[in-house]
């Protein structure tokens, strides 16, 4: 079914125009951006884009414990659930301006919201 | 920990530590210059064992295939039998034709290489100094338009490399250099897209190659290009320049001082804040940036942040080596 999701939204060419979108609204925002500081913007892109792959319902490798690991130092920084909240804003802002259906948005919401405890190592 | 093998000698690497650091830290001698995969002075071979896929990013498949790597970024998983890039790899030999001072501080490197091929303009070549020691420079010349391989080479503050070309290479001196690499380059993919070329210091050799040969190549966008120094005795082919934009109407050029009060036309400020003082709505820019990595990294930034997309940005991440 979230692959039927991903087909939805445009599939990698729907993630290769929202990747560029949402990591500009992340980066710009003070909020947030200090999670985001890689000197490297190839390779935090990159990341970007492998995220934005698994919130639209497409193929991926992730578990539960490459979330826990992959955030963890995130967490030991601060990270908490507002800053969370604060992302799939931004998600929700860009699929939007992609003119992406709602309720298909809103699919993308609860994907995000599945892995909010892995990633915030709870 | 995998044990590297080298020239019939067993080097054993510790926990983090790339091939390079290994054979390095036991007095082999590798040459490398970026370390950052990037310039693959450090390429090798795997006869025996495999190499992680990281290790292999930008080599050419016929290279990846016959076990070539990067020692570099090469973290080892097993055991490895290693050896020195073979033919295929080849240094090519070349003879300097010209050493032109362009400034105070920068000379214009002209050499002769017959077996040099297609290169594009706004790649770089690894000049060898000897067998160990290597710096990866630009190419500021044009195919099909100048005649000579170009290099602006800026002597840096103790740079044995740098300062081995200012002060003991002459005209008709034999020189090691390696095939063009790099993926900073002009494509003519659509001759009205908006061009932004920025750079400051030498950092100027890529984008005087790319002007001319997508001028060359009949682009008919807008094309901006901002070349920044403190002073305006870092500046260089001011004339070449103006005589450009004078010729093309669709070329502007910028030259910018950042640490004096400009004179003649020149303008005040750095090179990322003039441009985007000037140019607003950047989404279908194309962009090329050269000069200081810092300076590269906050640009690519905020030109990104005001519009432009990623993969319109075109900058190879040259790390200046200390020395």
């Amino acid at each position: 079914m979230t692959q039927a999701l991903f087909q939805k939204i445009g599939g990698e060419s729907a993630v290769n125009a929202a990747v560029d979108i949402f990591y500009r609204k992340v980066l710009a925002d003070d909020r947030v951006n200090g999670f985001f500081d890689d000197v490297d913007m190839e390779r935090q892109a990159a990341k970007q884009k492998a995220f934005l792959t698994m919130a639209f319902g497409g193929p991926n490798n992730y578990t539960g414990a490459d979330m826990r690991r992959g955030h963890a130092h995130l967490v030991t920084r601060g990270l908490n659930d507002q800053h969370f909240d604060i992302i799939v804003e931004h998600l929700a802002a860009t699929l939007k301006e992609l003119n992406v259906a709602q309720d298909n948005i809103d699919q993308v919401a609860t994907i995000c919201e599945s892995t909010r405890k892995d990633i915030l190592g709870r | 920990m995998p044990e590297i093998i080298l020239d019939d000698t067993a080097y054993a690497s510790t926990t983090g530590e790339t091939v390079l650091d290994t054979l390095t830290r036991n007095g082999a001698t590798v040459p490398s210059s970026c370390r950052s995969g990037v310039c693959q002075t450090c390429l090798m071979r795997a006869v025996d064992g495999a190499v992680p896929p990281e290790s292999q990013k930008g080599l050419k498949d016929t290279l990846r295939a016959r076990g070539y790597f990067l020692a570099c970024q090469c973290m080892p998983t097993e055991a490895l039998r290693i050896e020195r890039p073979g033919a295929e790899a080849r240094r090519l030999a070349a003879k300097v034709h010209a050493i032109t001072p362009l400034n105070r501080e920068i000379v214009s490197v002209a050499l002769e290489c017959s077996d040099m091929g297609d290169y594009r303009a706004g790649q770089f070549i690894n000049v060898f100094k000897d067998d160990s020691l290597s710096r990866s420079y630009s190419l500021a010349s044009a195919p099909a338009i100048d005649p000579h391989l170009t290099l602006h080479v800026r002597k840096m503050e103790n740079g044995r490399v740098s300062g081995w070309i200012h002060e003991a290479l002459r005209v008709g001196d034999q020189v090691a250099i390696s095939q063009p690499l790099g993926e900073c380059f002009y494509v003519p993919s659509d001759p009205e897209q908006p061009l932004l070329l920025m750079g400051t210091g030498s950092g100027l050799a890529p984008l005087y190659g790319i002007i001319r040969d997508a001028l060359r190549h009949g682009h008919r966008g807008p094309i901006h290009l901002y070349h920044g120094s403190g002073h305006k005795h870092g500046l260089y082919l001011i004339d070449e320049l103006r005589a450009l934009a004078r010729e093309h109407a669709n070329v502007q050029y910028h030259p910018c001082v950042s640490r004096e009060e400009p004179s003649e036309d020149l303008r005040r400020g750095r090179v990322v804040d003039i441009a985007l003082s000037d140019l607003t709505a950047l989404a279908y820019w194309r962009v090329f940036l050269c000069g200081h990595p810092d300076m590269v990294q906050s640009a690519k930034k905020r030109l990104y942040l005001a519009g432009a997309s990623l993969k319109n940005i075109y900058a190879d991440a040259f790390i200046h080596s200390a020395a």
